[in-house]
């Protein structure tokens, strides 16, 4: 083809790389109609003939390898030249069956008995059932299934990829997955985005690529591009650069003139937080306690829960840590406290008005955090969801001072505290800004309802005004105002955030070094400018677009903003 | 027909590695040996994928049975042998 041709799917992270196809193809279907061939003794001899090719092709590849996969690659080898395998399906061909079809019979009996015998045989039948996919490949003339020896760097493309062809990817090779199926949840997609490999899934016109066509990845904008022409290739190549740069910035959140905004990472587990201990964050700014008690039938013991706690406090070393207390309720419902048969769920017992209910689980998690705080010297911050009076944030931060612990805030995620931001600031130390309930509550809108997504858009003028006006009087009376929730991982809500005045920005930690760029490519001024044109505007997709509209080319280039 | 009833020594048990190398030895052999566990009946020793799909554990007996009395001494040495130990 002589035009440059993109393909669009749905993109996986914001990376971009060029480079040629290898093609892995698809596991042939054997029919269970197919006709007796017409000669089975003729048959017979090219299958045994097939198996010999399998096991040797195999068997150069073990010997190519080393360690764990020269070992499996070696077992498999041995299967293709398996007397019992290869015997019984020259048998049935013999007989009168279809060698493919004779194979698929024949090796589906022993995957059975081996899926029976369980544990590590049950992984074996996966390595039976790829030599079952090659010699059946092979009598039928199509290309060796499963992802190609890779003999130089390449993007790889394939209706999709199994677990199995990811776990022997050659990483060192790959620059790049297309995928025709799949979508961004799948488990190519999430390999991809760990490994940090630019990804497309969805493409299925990906579909004509064949090896060696060169294609230009651009995972931010879900597009693949066929022989693309200088221009192209030299976007990918700045963006490649830009992002590797993103990376080896590590400092703390600041605009460009140094205006400092506390970059924190959103966590669930004490195993989540050992994973930041030498990770690029400033702390964390949400731990979502529930996790601990969601699989659990009764509430776990105050020792139990503090040792978790500390685990966080200790893997953070002296970070901050804002520990959210128990957020049950609604989508998280809880064995031992979910109240049976409420109609409304997410407008009832949950969060802290779990108080009313079950008192002590509130008691117990207070003094548990507490625990953790003296057997590790950490100094934990703590803070309630769902408050919605003054009263109630008044007493959390009474029964928190008594545990002993020292700063204390609530979640501002209904519409009536946000209003009341000055009040709640005189009680509590903190608060931060949860912008998924926020947005649900203000906008009236079940957040599970996929629908109705356009009213959750956090660039809504009613949710910004509520921020902006918690963000203004934190700022009045210096004391911090975080945002945690998927609009701070957003680099142009980051960059309008940091104008309303926000201090702290926590999210996903892989979204992190995005929004530290945005944010030193722009000064405050900038920021402030930003907020209040996007304060500014009717709608919401009028109000990002004013403040995209003074974000800076390069960086928009770079991180694909539009 | 001679048989041999020998205790399998490889702590992982007769597959992975071991039921490789033994599969392996068999073949070499060119003797026709079939193995079983005792009081069943018996398999082809060569097949690889019948050897691990008996799922004989460390510890386990098995019967192995052959003309060639000589092959069968040599296999029951490599059974009473750990052979994952041996990397």
């Amino acid at each position: 083809m002589s035009q440059a041709r993109v393909i669009s799917g749905v993109g996986v992270g914001r990376g971009a790389v060029v480079g040629p196809v290898a093609r892995a193809h698809p596991v042939p279907v054997v029919s269970a109609a197919a006709p007796a061939p017409s000669d089975p003794e003729e048959a017979a001899t090219r299958l045994t003939e097939v198996f010999s090719q399998v096991a040797a092709s195999l068997q150069a590849r073990a010997d190519a390898a080393s360690g764990t996969l020269k070992d499996v690659l070696s077992a498999t080898a041995l299967m293709a030249s398996d007397p019992a395998l290869g015997s019984q399906a020259v048998e049935r061909v013999r007989g009168g069956t279809d060698p493919a079809l004779a194979v698929w019979q024949v090796a589906g009996e022993f995957i059975e008995m081996f899926t029976a015998v369980g544990g590590y045989m049950a992984e074996r039948a996966t390595d039976l059932a790829s030599v079952r996919d090659r010699v059946v490949a092979a009598l039928m003339g199509l290309p060796e299934p499963g992802v190609p020896a890779l003999e130089r760097p390449s993007v790889v493309v394939a209706e999709d990829l199994s677990p199995a062809d990811t776990a022997v990817l050659d990483l060192d090779n790959v620059l790049g997955i297309v995928i025709e199926k799949g979508g961004p949840t799948s488990h190519t997609a999430i390999i991809a985005g760990q490994l940090g490999l630019p990804c497309v899934v969805r493409a299925g016109e990906a579909s004509a690529l064949v090896d060696g066509d060169v294609v230009a990845v651009d995972a931010a904008h879900g597009t693949v591009t066929v022989d693309p022409d200088d221009a192209v290739v030299a976007a990918v190549v700045a963006r490649r650069e830009a992002l590797a740069a993103l990376g080896e910035d590590t400092g703390d959140g600041a605009t460009a003139d140094g205006h400092g905004v506390q970059l924190l990472a959103n966590i669930g587990t004490a195993a989540d937080a050992e994973r930041l201990t030498d990770a690029a964050v400033q702390g964390v700014g949400l731990f979502r306690t529930e996790v601990l008690f969601l699989d659990a039938q009764t509430a776990p013991a105050q020792d139990e829960q503090a040792a978790n706690y500390g685990r966080a406090l200790a893997a953070l070393g002296g970070r901050k840590v804002v520990i959210r207390t128990l957020d049950a309720g609604a989508d998280k419902p809880l064995a031992f406290v979910t109240q049976p048969g409420e109609e409304n769920p997410a407008l009832g017992v949950r969060g802290y008005r779990l108080v009313r209910t079950a008192p002590e689980l509130l008691t117990t998690q207070l003094a548990a955090i507490a625990q953790a705080q003296a057997s590790t010297g950490g100094r934990p911050w703590v803070m309630a969801p769902m408050i919605a009076t003054v009263g109630e944030a008044a007493d959390f931060a009474a029964a928190a001072r008594e545990a002993g612990l020292d700063t204390v805030g609530v979640m501002i995620e209904v519409p009536a505290i946000a209003l009341r931001a000055r009040d709640v600031l005189a009680v509590v130390d903190f608060v931060s800004i949860g912008t998924n309930d926020l947005a649900q509550y203000t906008m009236a809108t079940d957040r599970l309802r996929g629908e109705l997504v356009d009213l959750l858009d956090m660039w809504q003028p009613a949710i910004l005004d509520l921020v902006a006006g918690t963000a203004e009087v934190g700022a009045e009376v210096g004391k911090p105002v975080g945002v945690c929730g998927e609009s701070a991982a957003d680099p142009i809500m980051a960059l309008v955030l940091t104008g309303m005045g926000v201090t702290s920005l926590s999210m996903s930690p892989a979204s992190i070094p995005a929004v530290r760029f945005a944010l030193r490519q722009h000064t405050m001024e900038t920021c402030q400018a930003m907020a209040q044109a996007a304060r500014s505007a009717p709608s919401a997709a009028e109000a990002r677009a004013a403040a995209l509209a003074h974000v800076e080319p390069h960086v928009r280039d770079v991180l694909a903003l539009d | 027909m001679a048989e041999r009833t020998v205790a399998v020594a490889s702590k992982v048990g007769l597959h992975a590695r071991p039921a490789m190398l033994f599969t392996q030895a068999v073949a070499a052999s060119g003797a026709k040996v079939t193995i079983a566990r005792p009081g069943k009946p018996g398999v082809d020793a060569s097949s690889i994928l019948f050897v691990m799909g008996m799922g004989v554990k460390f510890g386990e007996e098995v019967v192995l049975v052959s003309e060639d009395e000589a092959a069968l001494d040599g296999l029951v040495e490599l059974l009473a042998t750990d052979l994952d130990a041996e990397q």
